[in-house]
């Protein structure tokens, strides 16, 4: 019995949701199998092999996988499903994309954003943007699961290095192409991973308000996220909207600026650890979830904050 | 060319859903039910290409209770030419959603399928992917652009990082995310001349396929409520109490 995580990765860094999943196949208690399909992503296969939990990393390193498309990806994964009963990986738009490819040609039933593993074969997952969690025991053979990253820990590096083994692959025409990727550049944390968030609504009226929060987020070295109102009026682009359908997020600290508050967007971020709220209307259902609420014009408030971090 | 596209009826996305006392599952007595908001979308989408003249036809799939045909109704409403309704009153997971539909694109021979990237309802975010598995056809999910070419289809996703465009060979698959359009309503007109569109009815046993849940749901429970904390009067209250009390900065 043995688990295999899909990593998710850019050909250089392995990205912080494997090491969420890692840590949550644990408990299972069986060995940890990490497979990493991409092109020259050695050093993504040595740093895997290092972190805690992981007994054996598999790495096919192919052109064929530069882009990571789950048309190309799933016939490899099912090739090595004989040898595994947990296949897991982060339920990021990359593991939302291709694990229920894997699961539909195992003919099992994908178990969606496991927040808690109870037993090998009953987990807790959100329904309803979070509005209640349910309890589901799966009755197939495999389990084919992926992972609410925000729930779990991620699981650190260690002194002992895994077996790396090399799989080949066999050059193949696929059925998809990778044209091309307009990717947010950032010097910011990533939104999924950050400690601190500082996100804006649709009370920022415009994206040239944006930078308002930046300044902010650069004192307090956090992200910028925002609502699914901002990213709609297109203050922002679509990988900074936080909520049911964009990314989960639960940082330390998490700055709502001018969001009212809808069960979309708090199914998003409501597992923050504290959650600040400035908005002019003390109405908004975001002041219910707070931890510190502030009532007020946010075109005065955020100054006013730059000013008091500047001086802390 | 024909697209399929595949409806779902849930709860409307303005409910606040309540537990269950028993906590079997989500309180559904007298709750407004609507169309999965992806699937508007999804609906949506094929009407659009359907007037670019890409595609011929438009055929609706809902399965689930009987109740499922309004949602169909909809649909063809808004611009569909036929629906098809797979009855069913047994709790529908994705799986079976997804071999069901294989068999009506075996018989049906769309070149393009439109779903809902997720319904917000169980969140699943799987059928597409799994259609498109079981299909052995390309897959656009979090499409937030689609443009046909010839023979193949351009999309734009919506992933983490930012966009990442794909070109696809027909027939495909295509989940819809949020800003892939704005849904129209339907005309007082259109609602009226949807009620001559046919809606053939079905069972899954038509389809020969088995659709018992692999996954038993035990408990349905509300998450632990988070409490409102407090209202301070100034910035450099709110800095000294995430400083010295929150201690996160």
């Amino acid at each position: 019995m043995t688990s295999l995580i899909l990593a998710e990765h850019d050909n250089t860094e392995l990205k912080t949701s494997t090491l969420n999943t890692i840590e949550a196949a644990k408990k299972f208690e069986e060995d940890i199998h990490v497979i990493i399909f991409g092109s020259n992503c050695q050093s993504v296969a040595d740093y895997t092999s290092k972190i805690d939990g992981v007994s054996e990393v598999l790495i096919i390193d192919n052109d064929t996988f530069t882009n990571q498309l789950a048309e190309d990806i799933t016939p490899e994964i099912l090739k090595l499903s004989d040898n595994y009963n947990f296949l897991l990986a982060p339920a990021s738009t990359f593991g939302k994309n291709i694990m229920p490819r894997v699961a539909a040609l195992l003919d099992t039933a994908q178990i969606s954003d496991v927040i808690s593993i109870e037993a090998k074969d009953t987990f807790v997952r959100p329904i309803y943007a979070g509005n209640a969690f349910a309890t589901v025991k799966s009755s197939d053979n495999k389990k084919v699961i992926t992972i609410r990253t925000t729930a779990f820990e991620a699981s650190q590096e260690s002194d002992i290095s895994a077996k790396i083994t090399k799989i080949e692959l066999d050059n193949k025409k696929t059925i998809s192409e990778f044209i091309g990727q307009e990717l947010s550049k950032s010097e910011r944390p990533e939104l999924t991973s950050a400690r601190i968030i500082v996100s804006g609504g649709r009370g920022m009226q415009s994206g040239e308000n944006f930078p308002m929060l930046e300044k902010i987020a650069d004192k307090l070295g956090a992200a910028v996220g925002a609502s699914r109102a901002a990213v709609d009026a297109g203050f922002v682009p679509n990988d900074y909207q936080v909520g049911q359908t964009g990314k989960i997020v639960a940082p330390d600290l998490y700055i709502a600026v001018g969001i009212s508050g809808a069960i979309q967007h708090l199914a998003g971020m409501k597992d923050s650890k504290v959650i600040v709220a400035i908005n002019k209307d003390e109405e908004a259902p975001i002041f219910q979830i707070a931890d510190y609420g502030i009532v007020g014009d946010l075109f005065t408030l955020v100054p006013e904050l730059e000013k008091e971090l500047e001086k802390n | 060319m024909k697209a399929l596209v595949a409806v779902k009826r849930v709860v409307d996305y303005n409910v606040k859903v309540r537990v269950k006392s028993d906590n079997s599952g989500i309180e559904l007595t007298n709750v407004k039910m609507s169309m999965n908001p992806f699937d508007e979308i999804a609906v949506e989408e094929a009407i659009r290409l359907k007037e670019a003249n890409k595609i011929d036809e438009i055929i609706v799939v809902s399965i689930g209770t009987k109740q499922s045909q309004e949602t169909i109704r909809t649909a063809l409403a808004m611009g569909a030419d036929r629906g098809i309704l797979i009855e069913t009153e047994t709790e529908i997971q994705p799986l079976s959603v997804a071999k069901l539909l294989k068999v009506v694109c075996d018989e049906e021979k769309p070149e393009i399928v439109i779903l809902g990237k997720q319904a917000i309802d169980d969140d699943a975010n799987q059928t597409g992917q799994m259609l498109s598995a079981l299909l052995n056809w390309s897959q656009g999910t979090f499409a937030s652009k689609i443009e046909i070419d010839g023979n193949n289809l351009m999309v734009t996703r919506e992933i983490d990082g930012g966009l990442e465009t794909l070109k696809l060979a027909l027939p495909s698959i295509i989940t819809t995310d949020l800003r892939l359009n704005e849904p129209r309503y339907a005309s007082l007109p259109n609602i009226m001349k949807a009620k001559k569109k046919p809606i053939e009815e079905k069972k899954p046993e038509d389809y020969g396929v088995d659709i018992t849940p692999r996954l038993t749901t035990l408990k349905v429970v509300e998450p632990p409520k988070r409490e409102a904390g407090m209202i301070v009067e100034s910035i450099s209250e709110l800095v000294d109490k995430l400083k010295n009390e929150a201690k996160v900065i």
